[in-house]
C-alpha cells in the first residue's frame, strides 16, 4: 500500500496512531492503520477484542476519550485531512457525512429523550429540519428502517424497543442527513440471529440506495464472508491482512487469518475438527518486539523477531483488487 | 443401538415468573404478569451424550438449563435424575445429590466471586461435599487446574488476574473437580473471542471424553452447537419445537423455526439459494401467541396454526416437530 492516500478512496488512513497512557505505560490501541474505504462498497473490518477495529474508527470522528489521544497519522476523507479541521469544520462533518453506530443501542442512545427527539436532534444540528418537521421526517427515517408503526415509535423511549428495534432506531438517527459513510461498529453482536439477519439486510438495502459506503466492524468472519467486498483484518491494534473478501478467505496470507479461519465452527461441518489458535493476545503495554502474533504464530521463524512491515502480495491497476500482508511468509510457499 | 435409561428426563415441566412479585413489580407489564418461560416441556438426556439446547433470547433455554439440576424450582411437571425424582427430594438429599450436577455459567466475569482465590473457587464444592482437610483439597484443586490448561502457580489469584478465558477455565474446574456425571454448559463460550472460544470448546470437548461427562450445552450460537452436540433440542416461547440427531436437524430441519434459525446464520462458504427472512421480533413470553407460538412469524402458517397448538410429530426415527406441516397440515 502507498504511503500516501488514495486518491481514488473515500476515506483513507495513512500511519493513524491512537494512544491512552495507563499506568503500565502508554498503549498504542491503533498503531499505524493504514485503510482505504472505496466510494460504495462495504469493507469490513475483523479483529478479537483489542484489536484495535473500533479505535481505529473512533479516532476517524475524533470520538477517542481522553486521555486518549491520536498521536499520528492522517486521515483524508473526501480529499481533505481531518486531523487539520478545526473543530467546527469537523463537527460538521460528524453526523452528516460520516456516521457511525454503537455496538450498544441501549447504550449509545440517551436514555431520557425519545427515540424521536434523538432523530431530530441530528437533523437540527445541521440544519435539515426544525421542530414539527423534523420529527415528521423522523417517522419517514423509522419507517424506512422497517420499525413498525413509526408514527407512535416516534415518541416511546429506547428501553421501550426490543433490541432489535433499538439498533434500528440509532440506525435511523445515522441514516438521517444521508451520509457518504457509515460505520457500523458491531451492529448485530447483541441480537438473535434471526434479527441480525434483518438488519444487516437493512444496512445492505440502505447502502444501495444511498449509495453510500459502509464500514462494518465485526469479529464474525462469517458476517464479512456474507456482506463485505473486501475485508482488514486486524491483529493487536495493527492491521495484518487486507484485501478482496474472497481472495483473503479463501486463502488467507497471513497465520492469524488462517488461524481465526480454522477456529470458527461451521453449521456445514459438524464434528470437523476446529483448530484452535494458541495462547492470547499480547499485553497492549508489553507488545512482543517483532511481529505481534510471533508468540502465538505456529509458523514463526527469527525473522519474525524484527518488526514486519505490510507487503504488498497482489498489486492491482486499482487499488480495489490489492492484497498486502504483514507477515515475512508472504509470497512464500505456504 | 442398545437404548439405554435416559441420565436425564423431564416431564410436564412448567415454570412460570409472576411480575408482581420482587423487583420485576416495578416494570409496568403491557400484557398479562406472567412470564410463561418453560411451558410444559418434555426433555430426554441419554448418558454420556452431548444435548444442544438453542433458542433465541427469551426462549426458555437457561430457565430450562437451571430447572433440569433444580437450581430453580419448578413449578409442575418432574424431572428424574438417574431414576430420582429431583423435585421431591429434600434439601439435604438435594445437596447430596448436587455433587453429580453442575454448571458452567455464561459469563466469566459476573460468575466468579472476586474476593476468593482460586484455590477457594474450585475447592469450595470438595469442602462441603466431603468436610476434607485444606492439604488434601489442594492436591485435587491443583490436579483439577492442570486438566483445564492452568497451574498451581494460580491458586493464589482473583479472578480479575485472568483473562476471560482463562476465567471460564476456573468456571470449568470449579464444576468438574467434583467429577459429576452431567454438567449443564449454559452459553459457555458467547463471552470470548473466536480464538478463545475454539480453545474452550476443545477443552470441553475432551473433557467429556475423559471424565465421562454428559453435557446439556446451551447456545444461541448454531455453529458452536453443530460443533459439539449429539442431539439437538431448539426452543420457541417456552415450547421445545423440534428434537433430533444434530446431523439431521441441521441437513433437514424440519421444523419452520428451525429452517429459518439455521437459514439466517452467515456462512462462510455462502452459497445456494436461502429461504426468506423470519420478520418481525419474538412475541413476548407474557402473552404467547394462541394455537402454534410460532405462527405470528410463520411463512406456511394457516388457520389451524392459529387455533390449535400441534402437538410433537415423528417425522424420522428419533426426530420430533411440533408442526401441523407434519401432521394433519396448516
Amino acid at each position: 500500500m502507498s504511503a500516501l492516500p488514495a486518491h481514488d478512496a473515500l476515506l483513507s488512513l495513512r500511519g493513524l496512531t491512537t494512544v491512552f497512557p495507563t499506568r503500565h505505560g502508554e498503549v498504542r490501541a491503533a498503531d499505524g492503520v493504514d485503510l482505504d474505504v472505496r466510494p460504495g462498497e462495504c469493507l469490513g473490518v475483523v479483529g478479537e477484542s483489542g484489536s484495535g477495529k473500533t479505535v481505529t474508527f473512533l479516532s476517524v470522528l475524533d470520538l477517542v476519550r481522553r486521555p486518549g489521544r491520536i498521536e499520528a497519522g492522517t486521515i483524508v476523507f473526501d480529499g481533505r485531512d481531518l486531523r487539520r479541521l478545526p473543530p467546527e469544520a469537523l463537527r460538521a462533518i460528524r453526523g452528516r457525512d460520516i456516521a457511525m453506530t454503537m455496538q450498544d443501542a441501549l447504550t449509545a442512545l440517551n436514555p431520557a429523550f425519545t427515540v424521536g427527539a434523538q432523530i431530530a436532534e441530528v437533523l437540527e444540528a445541521h440544519g435539515r429540519a426544525t421542530g414539527r418537521s423534523a420529527l415528521d421526517r423522523a417517522v419517514q427515517l423509522l419507517e424506512q428502517v422497517g420499525v413498525p408503526d413509526p408514527a407512535r415509535r416516534v415518541g416511546v423511549y429506547p428501553h421501550q424497543l426490543s433490541g432489535g428495534l433499538r439498533q434500528r432506531a440509532m440506525i435511523a438517527a445515522a441514516l438521517a442527513c444521508q451520509p457518504r459513510l457509515l460505520i457500523a461498529d458491531e451492529p448485530t453482536t447483541a441480537l438473535d440471529v434471526t434479527i441480525q439477519a434483518q438488519v444487516l439486510d437493512l444496512i445492505a438495502d440502505m447502502r444501495q440506495r444511498l449509495g453510500m459506503s459502509v464500514v462494518l466492524i465485526t469479529h464474525d468472519l462469517g458476517i464479512v464472508a456474507e456482506r463485505c467486498d473486501r475485508v482488514v483484518v486486524m491483529y493487536a491494534g495493527q492491521v495484518v491482512e487486507s484485501g478482496p473478501t474472497r481472495q483473503v478467505i479463501g486463502a488467507p496470507a497471513h497465520p492469524y487469518t488462517a488461524g481465526l479461519l480454522a477456529s470458527m465452527p461451521r453449521l456445514n461441518q459438524t464434528r470437523a475438527a476446529i483448530r484452535p489458535i494458541e495462547g492470547q493476545i499480547p499485553d497492549p503495554a508489553r507488545l512482543p518486539p517483532g511481529c505481534r502474533f510471533e508468540p502465538r504464530c505456529p509458523r514463526r521463524r527469527s525473522e519474525c523477531l524484527q518488526p514486519v512491515p505490510m507487503r504488498d502480495i497482489v498489486r492491482a491497476e486499482r487499488a480495489f483488487g490489492a492484497r498486502a500482508v504483514r507477515c515475512v511468509l508472504a509470497g512464500a510457499a505456504p | 443401538m442398545t437404548v439405554a435409561a435416559p441420565l436425564l428426563r423431564a416431564r410436564n415441566l412448567v415454570k412460570h415468573f409472576d411480575l408482581r412479585h420482587g423487583l420485576a413489580r416495578l416494570v409496568q407489564p403491557q400484557h398479562g404478569h406472567v412470564v410463561r418461560a418453560v411451558d410444559d416441556v418434555e426433555l430426554e438426556i441419554r448418558r454420556g451424550e452431548t444435548l444442544g439446547l438453542i433458542g433465541e433470547s427469551g426462549s426458555g433455554k437457561s430457565t430450562l438449563g437451571r430447572l433440569a439440576i433444580r437450581l430453580l424450582d419448578a413449578d409442575a411437571g418432574e424431572v428424574r435424575f438417574d431414576g430420582t425424582d429431583l423435585l421431591r427430594l429434600e434439601p439435604a438429599e438435594l445437596v447430596r445429590l448436587r455433587r453429580r450436577m453442575q454448571i458452567i455459567f455464561q459469563d466469566p466475569y459476573a460468575s466468579l466471586n472476586p474476593r476468593r482465590t482460586v484455590e477457594d473457587i474450585v475447592g469450595l464444592g470438595l469442602r462441603i461435599h466431603e468436610r476434607s482437610a485444606a492439604p488434601s483439597t489442594r492436591d485435587r484443586v491443583v490436579d483439577m487446574l492442570e486438566r483445564v490448561g492452568l497451574s498451581a502457580a494460580h491458586l493464589h489469584r482473583y479472578p480479575h488476574q485472568f483473562s476471560g478465558g482463562q476465567r471460564q477455565r476456573i468456571g470449568i474446574a470449579r464444576a468438574l473437580v467434583l467429577r459429576p456425571d452431567f454438567v449443564v454448559c449454559d452459553e459457555p463460550v458467547s463471552a470470548l473471542d473466536v480464538s478463545i472460544q475454539a480453545q474452550i470448546i476443545a477443552l470441553l470437548n475432551e473433557l467429556k471424553r475423559d471424565f465421562g461427562l454428559t453435557y446439556l450445552f446451551i447456545s444461541h450460537d448454531l455453529s458452536v452447537v453443530a460443533h459439539l452436540a449429539d442431539r439437538i433440542a431448539v426452543m420457541y416461547l417456552g415450547r421445545i419445537v423440534e428434537t433430533g440427531p444434530a446431523s439431521r436437524l441441521i441437513e433437514a430441519p424440519a421444523h419452520p423455526y428451525t429452517q429459518a434459525l439455521f437459514a439466517a446464520v452467515p456462512r462462510i462458504d455462502a452459497g445456494g439459494e436461502r429461504p426468506p427472512r423470519l420478520q418481525g421480533d419474538m412475541p413476548s413470553a407474557l402473552d404467547p401467541p394462541a394455537g402454534c407460538r410460532f405462527h405470528t412469524r410463520c411463512p406456511h402458517a394457516g388457520e389451524r396454526c392459529r387455533r390449535v397448538e400441534p402437538a410433537p410429530i415423528e417425522v424420522a426415527a428419533g426426530h420430533t416437530a411440533a408442526c401441523h406441516l407434519h401432521g394433519d397440515g396448516v
